[in-house]
């Protein structure tokens, strides 16, 4: 009886859609498969390869001096392009969404400026900048400051090209949240900076974790704009993704997969942790005091 | 000074002077002046764009004038920004904290304070307990904004802008998101309370009878200028421009026509005084119930009964107009001893009435 109420139920739901069984098994077979082949296998190939010759060689892969190397490298610039991005973010995001100027518009598609351009650009620019034959760069050299092919080059690289992530994260939620709570904190006579530490970023809190989120991901994942400023200097100036090329350029392949498939896993962290994030932001969108 | 039980509170005389506001091309205050009285509770009240919010932001400090003044007790105001100015501004969509809770958001206006003057925590306890006792609503103290109705979300904005004794109270459209109920129970709430503690209140409307219900004297807006300034019953029984007689209650307004004090509509003369008023064309401003029903044919406005429908204590009849009159229909209101049939011819004489040049 329950059975075939079921199957009355579900007889009535699929009526409801008009495109013929046939038809909609092969959608649903063209997007299982497009997955598989760009997404789950490419990620299986990565940890398969890496522990192809057993867990030993990939830990040993791992602790390599070079490894080891390029990864507190990559934290490192990640760590100084998040925080310098995160206070511009911020700051760039708080401009255009509480108050009103002549070019805000030309600011927003400005700050969209690095996703726009190629990074490989990006890392030319700073070369052109800092240089041998660029603007600064021999006044820089002798005055010993390297920053091409150095630390600091791979920084300024790796912010150029995250710099959106936290201003685009922020921006639209600032907007909807408008200025009211903002005059009413000023009105009781707080001053700009209780406001913006009691009220905006409380309510802010999981736009700016979101956006740095993102801009962690792709600052430890970025690969073009710092292949070009970093001279790639084994130990030195080698960061992870540049770590994995060169090695699989010299048919290294356990090493090679053991320091993409670190890569693969904060992907995967990014992705959960970016799914949790984006259910608190719906909270902070609704405007609860409303 | 007024002195209450919840300690002294200090209101202060308001003095507005030739204050301009442009937006852009648009001029939302257009040259103007205001004084208002040490303690007064005063409406704004006006269409929307009339300039009434911008002038209470300008009040509060959270927009500038492009010229003008205003003072506090003779005290230029313009010289400090919002935070100096003790002033408790109310905001229509109440602005609430939405990250705190109901007690954090009575709260902040104390926990802000510079370190010198700012209260302990038991004091600040004691502060936040007497103010949700005064909107009675201490019941709440535990609870987030999202979680209360409109009706005690504005009583919780009204509290923390009193939080920190303010010297004048602004309030923006204070009724205005609220359910027709809720909207009377907080009119008489507001008037109540202002008796209480009586600090000098300013607040904006576009809402005519609540204007009339809840201030001492109100003041009209039009296009960024005030159009009157008096007691509610000056406003609805002598309104200063036509513009006042057509906002404030409802009017049958014609088009007359004014030559040497004889008032004519469509060429025909009119049975009523036009003293004082420049000849040309002009309006003729008669409220519903000063429409006075008599016999047809004594020249003067005439028409045809269309429909009767009665409330209460009057009726209401929709009159066409002979043609020749204008031929517009009208609505008038005669009290019900009065016998109206529809098909009737009746004759219409205005027992008050208002004309104002066009």
């Amino acid at each position: 009886m329950n059975q075939s109420q079921l199957a009355l139920a579900s007889v009535t739901r699929s009526d409801l859609r008009t495109e013929p069984k046939l038809v909609r098994a092969a959608i649903i077979a063209v997007a299982v498969i497009f997955l598989t082949v760009f997404v789950i296998l490419p990620l299986v190939v990565v940890f398969a390869q890496a522990f192809s010759k057993g867990v030993g060689a990939y830990f040993s892969a791992l602790s390599d001096p070079e490894a080891l190397s390029a990864i507190r490298l990559t934290l490192y610039v990640a760590a100084i392009s998040v925080s310098l991005n995160l206070v511009f973010g911020l700051v760039a995001a708080w401009a255009i969404a509480k108050f009103d100027f002549p070019g805000k518009t030309f600011l927003i598609s400005l700050i969209d400026l690095p996703f726009s351009v190629s990074p490989v650009i990006s890392g030319l620019i700073f070369v052109l900048l800092f240089g041998a034959q660029g603007y600064w760069g021999p006044w820089l050299q002798s005055h010993g400051i390297h920053v091409l092919f150095a630390v600091p080059g791979i920084a300024l690289a790796t912010t150029f090209v995250t710099f959106p992530f936290v201003a685009r994260a922020l921006i639209p939620l600032m907007q909807e949240q408008g200025t009211q709570e903002e005059e009413a904190a000023i009105s009781l006579g707080a001053s700009g900076l209780q406001t913006f530490f009691r009220v905006t970023l409380p309510n802010i809190k999981w736009g700016v974790l979101y956006g740095v989120l993102l801009c962690n991901a792709r600052a430890m994942g970025e690969f073009g704009a710092v292949s070009v400023v970093s001279g790639h200097i084994r130990g030195e100036t080698n960061t992870m993704p540049l770590l994995v090329e060169i090695l699989y350029n010299e048919y290294q392949f356990v090493s090679s997969f053991a320091i993409a498939s670190l890569l693969a896993m904060l992907a995967l962290i990014t992705l959960i942790a970016k799914a949790v994030l984006e259910r608190h932001l719906d909270e902070d969108q609704r405007p609860r005091g409303d | 000074m007024k002195i209450n039980v919840r300690g002294v509170i200090e209101s202060k005389m308001i003095e507005v002077k030739n204050i301009v506001k442009k937006f852009g091309a648009f001029a939302a205050l257009d040259n103007v002046d205001l004084k208002v009285a040490d303690g007064e509770l005063l409406a704004l009240l006006g269409p929307s764009g009339s300039g009434k919010t911008t002038l209470l932001r300008i009040i509060a400090g959270l927009d500038w004038p492009d010229a003008g003044e205003v003072s506090f007790d003779g005290v230029n105001a313009l010289a400090h920004g919002a935070g100096e100015r003790h002033v408790g501004f109310v905001f229509q969509h109440y602005a609430l904290f939405r990250h705190m809770t109901v007690f954090e958001n009575v709260a902040f206006g104390l926990r802000v304070q510079p370190r010198a003057i700012r209260k302990d925590e038991a004091g600040i306890r004691k502060r936040v307990k007497e103010l949700l006792d005064l909107v009675q609503l201490d019941w709440l103290s535990n609870r987030y904004p999202s979680q209360l109705s409109g009706g005690q979300r504005q009583r919780i904005a009204l509290a923390r802008a009193l939080a920190i004794e303010p010297r004048i109270l602004l309030l923006d459209e204070p009724f205005g998101a609220l359910d027709a109920k809720v909207r009377k129970e907080l009119r008489q709430w507001l008037r109540s309370l202002h008796s209480e503690i009586h600090v000098t209140s300013i607040f904006v409307t576009h809402d005519q009878e609540e204007a009339l219900e809840v201030a001492n004297r109100v003041v009209v807006m039009d296009k960024g200028r005030i159009e009157q300034i008096g007691t509610p019953g000056e406003v609805y029984d002598n309104p200063a421009t036509a513009f006042v007689h057509g906002f404030i209650g409802e009017s049958i307004v014609l088009p007359v026509e004014v030559h040497d004090g004889c008032v004519r509509l469509d060429g025909r003369a009119l049975n009523i005084a036009a003293d004082g008023v420049p000849s040309g064309a002009s309006k003729l401003f008669v409220r519903r119930h000063d429409m006075q029903v008599g016999p047809a044919g004594n020249g003067g406005l005439e028409g045809a009964v269309r429909r009767v429908r009665t409330f209460g204590p009057i009726q209401r009849a929709e009159v066409a107009l002979s043609a020749g009159l204008g031929d517009t229909m009208i609505e008038i209101d005669a009290p019900r001893d009065r016998e109206i049939q529809p098909g009737d011819i009746i004759g219409l004489q205005p027992r008050r009435y208002r004309i104002f040049g066009a």
